[in-house]
């Protein structure tokens, strides 16, 4: 099955295609197409996973190629893909949570008459990431990458007759291309150092290679991560991705498109193995963003924006883990895994929700929704236990391995950053709480005439199978380090010494801090009653709720001075270079008319004209000659 | 009586026939003024041939002359063409030349 995974891709694309020029003809079935296409392609992952499995670990890793993209002079690159336990698991979780998603939009989107051409650019996403994860060389992983930008844009304005959701997909599309430029300069530098862009010799040269220059290829890999995990400095656009449809925050926003840049990192271990400065600087990052995404999360009344902060934060956990080398990657690919399940999970009861309660996303106008759906609400808690990372729940295992690994280390690295990791699991406790307890307890704060009801079994199987997963799926990987033993051909073993803290005294922290969160949520959520309207704030919230005057910062250091730097340039352009052209020209009309009076029409003055002339030259040549 | 006066002479021709191309607006007294300057023209090269003693000047002149008389005919024509479609032949009239 390895030696057809590049049906994996092409289905995909052939479905997307397919779709787009049937027109309105397949509006009928055009949705199960879709959701056939992705569950053929999860099949293929899943065969392919178990003919894995039963190979040896060194015999894991499998390279097709695929044919010859481009042949010129000494450069040579073919198309390949590179298919290894650490691609095998992102096929997997890509398609499985995809084809859950899928079923889920089936109903979710049954009243929109572009149902068909949803179905088509979430299969153009799909087929587009899976050539990400399966790329073997940075150029055709760019390919995919473009691919999901493209397709996270269109999805993102697919109600695009809202201009503030069109704009919402144009900050995205425009925040991502300044973390792209950070890949064309990574691929820029790979091919000036190593003259080459793919996996097998760039890792090969990066043991050769100095390090600047792998210091400047892993700060331009991770402002390329940056982009398209919406780490800070360019997390902006996240918060306003939430305008797409639920089912593609679920998919695109919260479980795969966005773990793309820690895929990046964690794939590109080995030129951060020889750039110690550029992982310090990933896991700056990573802490950075955990602490911003856990504060935004915490004022967010709009319940998918509240999740998508959440997802920022859960994002940098991620990010910190890549950031602290070789005993991270497994658990930032851990966490990854299980994040892609609960979150995916909790959105798709957000879409639930919405769906019962006529769009409305305000977690204010919620409340005491438990009794109107309770499987939403039983799907949604094992989500919430699951990010609040209570034993046995997926997010334990995974998180906490993390909040582990970032206290290993010398010297103010492992207090910085696992204290950073340990505060933020505290903080996510009370967010998830607070969004809980508004979303689903408490008293009824309804808007007039609403009825909120259960979804169809479309919508619920699929939340449900994730519940199960966001439940089981940690212990299931993480009993006895299976996860880490699946990915050993790729990250090898390593030893690393112990947390600076004992692991027991670490957990039970953790847990302390979490029960603290869940406490406080609970009682300001709901212990007291949650007023309709925000209630006036201390600054800091005010902050938080305004996602820490993220927009104002960019306007005021970016775009303005922009602005003005634009006009400055445009003006010089049209004073200097254009001036200098233009008065070219005047004054060769100035000089014609000028000279036009001698054509006077008068022919005796023509003819004298003649006469003086060749007075002159006779004179010449007399004086001359 | 020295040949150069001879070149006096068409120096001084030329000079009328200019003067009566430049002053006079009635073309037919100009185009008579060029065939002055030609005449002129005619004369020096007679009279350098006379004093170098070669004949190459004559044989010019010659040439000068039928060149002269097929101009002749071709300018009297445009005057002619001239006149019937303007009624007139001053040369300050048709001003179309003008760019």
């Amino acid at each position: 099955m390895l030696s057809v995974s590049w049906l994996l891709i092409a289905l995909p694309l052939a479905s997307f295609f397919g779709l787009m020029l049937a027109g309105r003809r397949a509006d009928a079935w055009g949705h199960w197409v879709g959701v056939g296409v992705s569950a053929a392609t999860a099949l293929i992952g899943i065969v392919a996973f178990f003919e894995m499995i039963g190979r040896g670990a060194s015999d894991r890793a499998e390279s097709v190629r695929l044919f010859t993209w481009f042949s010129g002079g000494e450069f040579h690159l073919d198309a390949g893909l590179l298919l290894d336990p650490l691609s095998v698991t992102f096929v997997l979780l890509i398609t499985v949570v995809g084809t859950l998603i899928h079923v889920y939009s089936v109903a979710y989107m049954a009243h929109d008459p572009r149902r068909r051409i949803f179905f088509a650019y979430l299969n153009l996403f799909i087929g587009a990431m899976l050539l990400l994860v399966t790329a073997d060389s940075y150029l055709l992983l760019f390919v995919g990458w473009e691919g999901v930008g493209l397709a996270s844009y269109l999805l993102i304005g697919f109600w695009n007759h809202k201009p503030e959701y069109a704009t919402a997909a144009n900050k995205a599309f425009i925040v991502n291309r300044i973390g792209d430029l950070g890949l064309i300069l990574a691929m820029a530098l790979m091919f000036a150092h190593f003259g080459s862009v793919s996996f097998a010799d760039v890792f090969a040269g990066a043991d050769g290679a100095s390090t600047a220059a792998l210091t400047a290829i892993g700060l331009m890999l991770l402002l390329a991560a940056t982009g398209k995990s919406a780490q800070f400095p360019l997390q902006s656009w996240l918060g306003d991705a939430m305008a797409g449809p639920t089912p593609v925050s679920a998919l695109i926003h919260a479980a795969t498109m966005v773990t793309a840049g820690v895929y990046l990192v964690v794939r590109s271990g080995v030129i951060y193995e020889g750039a110690p400065d550029a992982r310090l600087v990933v896991a700056i990052v990573g802490a950075l963003t955990l602490v911003i995404g856990a504060l935004i999360g915490s004022a967010k009344d709009d319940i998918k924006k509240a999740l998508a902060a959440s997802t920022m934060s859960q994002i940098g956990y991620m990010m910190l883990a890549a950031g602290l080398g070789p005993i991270g990657y497994v658990f930032a690919i851990f966490h990854l895994v299980t994040h892609g399940f609960f979150k995916a999970g909790m959105f798709l009861g957000a879409g639930s929700v919405m769906h019962g309660m006529d769009d409305q996303v305000n977690m204010r106008r919620f409340g005491a929704l438990r009794s109107a759906m309770v499987i939403t609400w039983a799907t949604f808690g094992f989500g919430w236990l699951a990010i609040l990372g209570v034993p046995p729940f997926s997010g334990f295992w995974s998180k906490d391995k993390i909040i582990e690994a970032a206290f290993i280390g010398e010297g103010w690295q492992p207090w910085v950053f696992g204290l950073t990791a340990l505060i933020g699991a505290g903080i996510t406790a009370f967010y998830m709480s607070r969004l809980f307890f508004m979303t689903f307890h408490g008293q009824k704060r309804w808007t007039d005439g609403q009825h909120p009801h259960e979804s169809s079994l479309l919508m619920t199987v699929p939340m449900m199978i994730l519940a199960a997963g966001s439940a089981l799926l940690g212990a299931i990987l993480g009993v006895g380090n299976r996860f880490q033993h699946w990915l050993e051909p790729v990250f090898g073993t390593h030893e690393h010494g112990e947390p600076v803290l004992a692991v027991p005294v670490l957990t039970t922290l953790t847990l302390v801090l979490v029960v603290a969160g869940v406490g406080l949520a609970y009682w300001m959520y709901l212990r007291k009653p949650v007023p309709i309207e925000p209630p006036p704030a201390s600054l800091a919230v005010l902050a938080a709720r305004n996602d820490l005057f993220q927009d104002s910062v960019n306007r005021a250091v970016f775009q303005i001075p922009g602005t003005h730097l634009t006009r400055t340039l445009v003006y010089a352009d049209a004073t200097l270079v254009d001036g200098a052209v233009n008065k070219q020209a005047s004054g060769v009309a100035a000089f014609g008319e000028s000279t036009r009076r001698f054509q006077s029409g008068r022919v005796r003055s023509y003819s004298l004209l003649m006469l003086l002339g060749f007075v002159v030259i006779a004179a010449i040549l007399v004086v001359g000659g | 009586m020295s040949p150069i006066n001879f070149v006096y002479l068409a120096s001084v021709l030329f000079a009328i026939g200019a003067a009566a191309v430049l002053l006079r607006r009635n073309a037919i007294i100009a185009f008579m003024g060029v065939e002055l300057m030609l005449n002129a023209a005619n004369l020096t090269l007679v009279s350098f041939s006379r004093m170098q003693g070669s004949l190459h000047g004559q044989v010019m002149a010659f040439f000068v002359m039928v060149v002269a008389a097929a101009e002749v005919v071709v300018g009297l024509a445009i005057i002619i063409a001239v006149f019937r479609s303007r009624q007139t032949i001053s040369l300050d009239e048709p001003i179309e030349l003008k760019g």
